[in-house]
């Protein structure tokens, strides 16, 4: 264990390094495509953050998808059906997302590894079929042209200016999506090393013993699973704001399985692991497009090797371990 | 509706072929292959290369398919699992391995067979045609190859010394391991049998819906969706999954035709709403 003042230190540097020093490095060199790129690693790992969550209470989730294009259509129908400010929409998004969680957790989180793996799994399938198949959604055409968020203000004071006034919209989505970030993880730091984290961990070890020593076990994995897919709501939210478009196909089983290898690619013991896993997930991915053909073939023998190599994770490396515990 | 009962049977055997070999290496490893699908397109793609292309027997083309998915699944499980499995803090590592292993035969199958889709010259041509019922004759020497490869493996797992050794593990491994099975040896044979069936399974359909690259990741679905209906690592269940999968399938696509493409969504809500009641599937062992 590090002492808290390097901790502090580390999460300052990060802080700035993302605020300050990413957008000054891209208006240096001009290369405003990384708005978009740093953008998207923020937002998966926010999804990831809530897949890790629930890899800590020991349930392997693969079903992140089908609340990230929940999240994604509900913030959607309420922008454009309902006229709603997009800043509202998101909550309201990640909040419908919790609820949803809570209904269909009940049931399936009883079920444990691979039982559990399987229906997230399936569950992703199921958002893809319902969007398909539902009258709100507009089916495999997909919902197109979303309005840009509106601005924010208060005491006519302006917040957050208009999106659509800026000329490069995707430079707040930047920092939209860097500030929750880091909130996001800031907040999962906090709760996993609060009494709630130390239950959750209990969890993950043995069910049965932390039942038995008086933990409710049944309402602390559907508050787990409530919060993961909270992220994973907000962000498929974002995602669709940014887009400006939402499809049945923005969310698959793909993207399902990306969230649970950021997690695991980054450590699942380390709290900060989606972050790390996510960035070098899409960063590998993005270099390789290069290769052409040979994209996939070489992204899935590096993830191989990794595996190999490093069976625990980037973050086994780190020589200031953050462990989680 | 005899006709769609019919077609159920035909389904849940080939079904049952592919459920079987994932819940055969989920139990002997505990390791939920994701390569599933995978393996079973190249099974296809092999078959329509053996077949159709160099235009040998079909038969020699099945057994092409299976011997070379059992020594793929083998080289998997030698090079890849074991070492992960050793070396790694926790057992869900393996999962990202299998996912990581599906990306890799995406890639390959890709590169080595091509995007487009491939069926294969009907092997036997013909049609039974009664009042009630159409069934095409290739269907039937499918479902009866598929039923058969089930009841070969059926009886190499309770009659020979290796399935004994497998069962051993299935059961409880340290235990098995105490009483002198040699582990190592008996998960890459039953990691090899399992590929192998994933890849009979791929030969044989694809005289029937054909194979093109997309397809592995939906199979790997359904077929898990199979092992929770029957229950994960009993192979009564992958049986009984497989078949109740079928005919719901074609149930389904009759009567809830009318309202459109919803049958998987139905049967996913009802497999949630069963899950609520029986975690473990039919006859499924509870985890942990």
């Amino acid at each position: 264990m590090n002492s808290p003042r390097l901790s502090v230190a580390l999460a300052a540097v990060f802080v700035v390094l993302v605020l300050a020093v990413v957008p000054w490095a891209i208006e240096a060199s001009g290369r405003y495509d990384l708005y978009y790129t740093l953008t998207s690693v923020a937002l998966l790992s926010i999804a990831s953050a809530g897949v890790w969550l629930t890899f800590y209470i020991g349930r392997i989730n693969i079903g992140q998808g089908a609340f990230a294009l929940a999240g994604g259509y509900i913030s959607t129908i309420l922008v454009v059906r309902a006229g709603l400010s997009f800043w509202l929409s998101l909550p309201i998004a990640g909040l419908v997302c919790a609820g949803l969680s809570v209904l269909v957790g009940f049931p399936i989180l009883r079920l444990r590894g691979v039982y559990f793996a399987m229906v997230s799994l399936v569950l992703t399938e199921v958002a893809r079929l319902a969007a398909l198949a539902l009258p709100i959604t507009n089916g495999a055409k997909g919902i197109s042209s979303i309005p840009l968020p509106g601005p924010i203000s208060l005491f006519g004071l302006t917040l957050v200016p208009d999106f659509a006034s800026v000329s490069n919209p995707r430079v707040p989505f930047y920092f939209l999506s860097v500030v929750l970030m880091i909130l996001c993880f800031a907040a999962m730091y906090r709760l996993v090393h609060s009494r709630i984290g130390r239950l959750c961990q209990s969890l993950q070890q043995n069910e049965e013993l932390a039942s038995s020593i008086g933990v409710n076990i049944s309402l602390l994995r559907v508050i787990a699973y409530a919060i993961s897919s909270f992220l994973g709501g907000l962000s498929g939210a974002i995602f669709a704001g940014i887009s400006q478009s939402i499809y049945p196909s923005s969310f698959t089983v793909a993207d399902s399985i990306n969230f649970m290898l950021n997690c695991f690619l980054g450590g699942l013991g380390y709290v900060f692991g989606p972050i790390v896993g996510t960035f070098v997930l899409y960063f590998g991915w993005d270099l390789l497009f290069q290769t052409g053909q040979f994209q996939l073939l070489i992204f899935s023998g590096v993830l191989i090797a990794l595996m190999l190599v490093l069976p625990n994770g980037l973050l086994s490396l780190n020589p200031f371990a953050r462990k989680s515990a | 509706m005899v006709q769609v009962l019919i077609n159920g049977l035909y389904l849940g055997a080939q079904y049952a072929l592919i459920a079987l070999g994932l819940t055969l290496i989920f139990a002997l490893m505990n390791v939920l292959n994701f390569a599933h699908g995978q393996m079973y397109v190249i099974g296809g793609f092999i078959t329509y290369v053996v077949y159709a292309q160099l235009g040998l027997p079909f038969i020699v083309a099945v057994v092409a398919a299976g011997a070379s998915l059992a020594i793929i699944g083998a080289l998997v499980e030698l090079l890849l699992f074991r070492t992960v499995i050793k070396r790694s803090h926790r057992e869900e590592s393996t999962m990202l391995l299998a996912a990581a292993v599906a990306f890799l035969f995406d890639a390959v199958i890709l590169l080595v067979f091509g995007e487009k889709q491939r069926g294969v010259p009907k092997i036997i041509s013909g049609v039974f045609v009664s009042d009630a019922l159409i069934i095409p004759y290739d269907r039937v020497v499918i479902a009866a190859l598929a039923a058969a490869s089930i009841a070969g493996f059926m009886a190499f797992v309770q009659f020979t010394k290796p399935g004994r050794a497998m069962r051993a593990l299935a059961q409880d491994r340290i235990a098995a391991q105490l009483m002198g099975v040699n582990v190592d040896r008996y998960s890459m044979i039953g990691f090899a049998l399992g590929a192998m069936l994933a890849g009979l399974a791929g030969a044989l359909l694809v005289a029937i819906t054909g194979v093109n690259a997309g397809i592995g990741g939906p199979i790997s679905i359904k077929a898990f969706m199979m092992v929770m209906i029957g229950g994960a690592g009993v192979v009564g269940g992958a049986i009984a999954g497989g078949f109740i999968l079928g005919m719901l399938e074609s149930v389904g696509l009759t009567v809830l035709h009318a309202y459109g493409d919803i049958t998987y969504l139905v049967i996913f809500a009802a497999l949630m709403v069963f899950l609520a009641v029986r975690p473990n599937g039919l006859m499924g062992k509870p985890w942990g």
